[in-house]
């Protein structure tokens, strides 16, 4: 069930629009928080709201990479190996981070704290090589960076706000 | 360089309101509502030349008198979806200098005498949507977007909205259906936006580099803006660079200026002195240049004469070290993911490409699967439903072109 929270944020989204329909995007975001994914549960608690049928709002969260069908680690990484940034050493990047993760792309951790899912072009090529966790972005990553900004997560010193709104509405 | 664009790198906290006011900001805006006369400032802008800065380069005072004044409601819709490999301005437009896009914003709305403006960012712009939205809360705090703006009779709103990771959302209409909800898939024109846009009604669509122009331009003039530039391509640019290059970044130049200065000059040259070996002038959708081209003027017709598309300028170099058959992979590997999957030749095409070229790189290619890709290609350009399928043949068409002896020495040992 949306906490009574998440139904006032997505009521807030709908005056933005002449059409309920439009608000799916940001109703899908807020839906996903709770779990992380979007459990057949979140999509047909967006379905009411919105007064559509839960399939059309499974076809249009299937549509975009960003909604996630199953269930991810606590952190989405998304590290950009594409063309530009692999100009720049991206590619053997990916690798060492896949390495200190124990992982292979688009897996996740076996602590379930981090899944690696490699990126098209994050809009930061000059800045390779670069990441967004929970779509915050770190960039011009080193090796010591990295293993400082892994910790930070592990151990709660970093948080983006996607992990502390699951923390929160799960509490 | 004077800035026109990226004013924010000689005026520290350009991106605080009371900053950008000290700097002329929002007087523009403030004289069009009080003073102006919508149709005025379409001329204005018409007579600036401003070409739009998404890819197409169309004129936007043009694309802005297609509006039907007798309709109501209308639109504009703001392209922050920047997605093509290697573009990375609009980002920075956004979070450093966020009021003189929402400026922009406000004054194309007036202009059509739209009641709404809604700004499109990919999903991924999560951090940039978060200063815009606060530059946005207060300007309307301070009574600069709003009910009866400046004492007068119009209205403004402007919001913003997310979209949830898929490149095709920066094609138009793909992007109205995303707003409207739907799939992000292309629609058929005619009926173009312009006419029959978002939720049917007439709508605007420009980039947001195109509207940050627009301030400038409403507060100097058009004969100021016409001294910058060349003349079929006025103004400035935010050319992105990347690759292997010393300094990647984005470099605000007047359009015109040859690839070497941005290159060589502003962009330090190639890593390790290494020999250039191609250009990509607009990210992956582009036929790719060679070195030679490194003298071509950067402004709509001298790229497109060269052979190529300015687009949204992002410019890509490739260095002698590069293996043009694995960054040629790349390319394509990004339109398979990209293909929003509505028409069969783009859907399978992608398929195909990037099967043949994992197959060659393998060693695994025949000397005649070169043509084999060419064909591919000509089973999708000008067949598919959007650019997205011509754009997905333009890396293979191009290298095959000016690299042909890559493929060959990859495929020779496999003979007949
Ligand atoms: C596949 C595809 C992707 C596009 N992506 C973008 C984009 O990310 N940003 C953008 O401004 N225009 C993009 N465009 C161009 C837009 O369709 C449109 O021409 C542009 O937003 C118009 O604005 P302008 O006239 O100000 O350039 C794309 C076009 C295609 C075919
Ligand atoms: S060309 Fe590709 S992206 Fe465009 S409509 Fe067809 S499948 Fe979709
Ligand atoms: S290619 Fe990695 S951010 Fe653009």
């Amino acid at each position: 069930m949306l906490s009574a929270a998440a139904r006032a944020e997505i009521e807030a989204h709908l005056k933005k629009y002449p059409t309920k329909r439009s608000a799916i995007i940001p109703a899908l975001y807020i839906a996903q928080r709770a779990h992380g994914y979007l459990t057949p549960e979140a999509i047909r608690d967006v379905a009411q709201v919105l007064e559509l049928e839960p399939t059309e709002v499974r076809s249009v969260a299937g549509f975009y990479s960003l909604f996630y069908k199953e269930p991810v680690g606590k952190h989405v990484i998304h590290f950009c190996n594409d063309l530009p940034c692999a100009l720049r050493g991206a590619d053997e990047f990916l690798k060492k981070l896949c390495a200190r993760l124990g992982v292979e792309p688009h897996g996740t951790t076996g602590d379930g704290m981090f899944t690696v899912e490699p990126a098209m072009c994050l809009a930061a090529c000059d800045r390779a090589p670069l990441m967004q966790v929970d779509l915050d972005y770190f960039e011009n990553l080193t090796e010591e960076k990295l293993d400082e900004i892994l910790d930070g997560f592990r151990t709660g010193t970093i948080q983006t706000d996607a992990a502390s709104v699951i923390k929160s509405e799960l509490a | 360089m004077e800035h026109v664009i990226l004013r924010h790198r000689n005026i520290p906290d350009l991106h605080r309101l009371e900053v950008y006011q000290a700097h002329g900001g929002y007087e523009g805006w403030h004289k069009a509502v009080t003073e102006m006369k919508p149709d005025a400032l379409i001329d204005l802008v018409k007579a600036s030349g401003l070409r739009g800065r998404g890819g197409a380069g169309f004129p936007a005072g043009l694309k802005w008198s297609f509006i039907p004044k007798d309709i109501f409601p209308k639109y504009v819709v703001v392209n922050a979806d920047e997605s093509e490999p290697g573009t990375f301005k609009d980002r920075e437009i956004i979070e450093r200098n966020p009021h003189q896009l929402i400026e922009g914003v406000a004054l194309a709305c007036y202009a059509v005498q739209a009641g709404t403006g809604y700004i499109y960012l990919r999903g991924e712009f999560k951090q940039p949507a978060r200063i815009l939205q606060k530059a946005l809360d207060e300007a309307r705090a301070a009574g600069l977007i709003g009910q009866n703006l400046f004492g007068t009779n119009y209205s403004l709103d402007i919001q913003l909205h997310l979209g949830a990771g898929a490149y095709i959302c920066g094609e138009e209409t793909a992007l109205l259906e995303s707003l409207e909800g739907k799939l992000g898939q292309p629609r058929n024109r005619p009926p173009f936006p312009a006419l029959v846009g978002l939720y049917s009604k007439p709508t605007v669509i420009n980039n947001v580099e195109t509207l940050a122009n627009v301030p400038p331009i409403a507060l100097n003039g058009a004969d100021w803006y016409k001294k910058l530039g060349t003349e079929k391509s006025p103004g400035t640019k935010v050319f992105c660079l990347s690759g292997r290059v010393n300094r990647p970044g984005n470099y605000e130049l007047p359009l015109g200026t040859p690839f070497r200065v941005l290159i060589e000059d502003l962009g330090g040259g190639i890593i390790g002195g290494k020999a250039l070996k191609g250009i990509l002038p607009a990210g992956a959708s582009a036929l790719i240049l060679p070195a030679s081209a490194i003298d071509v003027p950067m402004d709509y017709e001298s790229v497109a004469a060269a052979g190529s598309m300015l687009g949204s300028a992002s410019i890509i170099v490739l260095d002698e070290t590069v293996d043009i058959l694995w960054a040629t992979e790349k390319m394509v590997r990004f339109f398979r993911h990209e293909s929003c999957g509505k028409c069969t030749p783009c859907r399978e095409g992608t398929h195909w490409l990037v099967r043949e070229m994992e197959r060659i790189r393998r060693g695994e290619g025949k000397p005649q699967d070169i043509d084999l890709l060419l064909d591919i290609t000509k089973n999708m350009s000008g067949k598919c439903f959007c650019l997205l399928g011509d754009f997905a043949t333009s890396s293979i068409v191009s290298t095959i072109k000016h690299f042909r002896g890559e493929y060959e020495a990859a495929t020779r040992t496999n003979g007949q």
